[in-house]
């Protein structure tokens, strides 16, 4: 497909934040973005898109569960149509809130649109708001959003969250997703080793250290940290210096218009 | 009638909210061993009986209220609240 004619809907509901910075990330590398309020969405077609960003926040006031609204209202209104999204292969992620709508939704760690949650995203084990850069690991290339990464390359890219430790349900559901080859990113020590707990590189007692995961098809992925906050030079932490050209989160999304010019 | 959800973390999940506020408990100057955090949601609901009231507050525990990775429910009708509703009005 030639890019011009793909497109990207970021959604927002009460309480998302840098849906406004996922479309200019996306904008930047070309690629035609909407901000849709969910609302707003029952009057267009959401197969008119390729991408769908839900971002980061707190949706609804977090309120039950982080994400655990937003998550149910998505299946209650769109699920057909998001079925039907993601069993074409078009692209959803999911950023810091926005994993935990999948998560809740039942999209991840599953294959499809269950509506079920598999998994968790619990409370920070340091019972803190996390809110800072941490180091990233690519683990897996399975998605499309590492297209143009490398496993084992370490990016930063900040963090804002108070419920991210990932959690599944047994031994041997994380086994599984190790071996499906879902873990996308892992965080990691300043010698990109995995953190294996330690904090403050693991900054909410994720297991495995999960930062980020995807589906067994590797189109629907959701990660805790935000990649929009790191996609120009001058959002990084260098104070002083010069900034670097491009902040690490970018490669994410370049690994997404990459996918969607050959889709 | 009014039905009490409570949800809490399974046994052995790790409680940071809890642990934290043991700790500040501690630091006043009280003796505890230990605190379990839990969500209570008072619901104000139409049922046929207790136990359809039952069955539906499980319903939501399942599709909303808990998270089966890490929660487990209880779901408790009120006394004196339990008030059924006429058949076909639900």
């Amino acid at each position: 497909m030639r890019l011009e004619k793909a497109r990207a809907c970021v959604l927002r509901v009460g309480g998302t934040n840098c849906d406004l910075e996922v479309k200019v990330a996306l904008e930047e590398l070309g690629l035609q973005t909407e901000i849709l309020h969910m609302n707003q969405l029952k009057k267009r077609r959401l197969s008119d898109y390729h991408m769908l960003v839900f971002p980061g926040g707190f949706s609804y006031g977090d309120y039950v569960r982080a994400g655990a609204i937003w998550g149910r209202q998505v299946i209650t209104k769109f699920r057909r149509d998001l079925e039907a999204f993601v069993n074409e292969e078009k692209l959803v992620m999911g950023i810091c809130n926005g994993f935990q709508v999948l998560v809740e939704a039942g999209l991840l760690p599953g294959n499809g649109v269950s509506g079920v949650p598999t998994a968790t995203l619990a409370n920070n084990s340091s019972a803190k708001y996390e809110c800072r850069w941490i180091r990233l690991r690519v683990d897996g290339k399975r998605t499309p959003f590492t297209k143009i990464m490398k496993v084992g390359e370490v990016v930063r890219i900040p963090i804002g969250h108070g419920e991210g430790r990932f959690l599944l349900p047994s031994e041997g559901a994380l086994k599984e997703l190790i071996k499906e080859g879902q873990v996308v990113f892992r965080y990691a020590l300043p010698d990109g080793k995995p953190a294996e707990g330690a904090y403050p590189h693991n900054p909410n007692g994720a297991v495995y250290d999960i930062a980020g995961i995807c589906n067994k098809k590797g189109n629907v992925m959701g990660m805790m940290p935000h990649p929009e906050r790191a996609f120009f030079g001058w959002q990084t932490p260098v104070w002083g210096a010069e900034p670097p050209e491009h902040g690490d989160g970018r490669k994410i999304f370049e690994g997404a218009v990459e996918y969607l010019k050959r889709y | 009638m009014k039905v009490k959800v409570e949800v809490r973390l399974k046994p052995g999940h790790f409680d940071p909210e809890g642990d934290i506020t043991a700790k500040s408990l501690r630091d006043l100057g009280f003796r505890v061993k230990g605190v379990e955090v839990s969500k209570v949601y008072t619901l104000d609901l139409e049922a046929r009986d207790a136990e359809d009231g039952v069955r539906l507050t499980k319903d939501m525990c399942r599709k909303l209220l808990a998270n089966p990775t890490k929660d487990n429910f209880s779901v408790e009708v009120l006394p004196g609240e339990e008030r059924t509703v006429e058949k076909g009005k639900r």
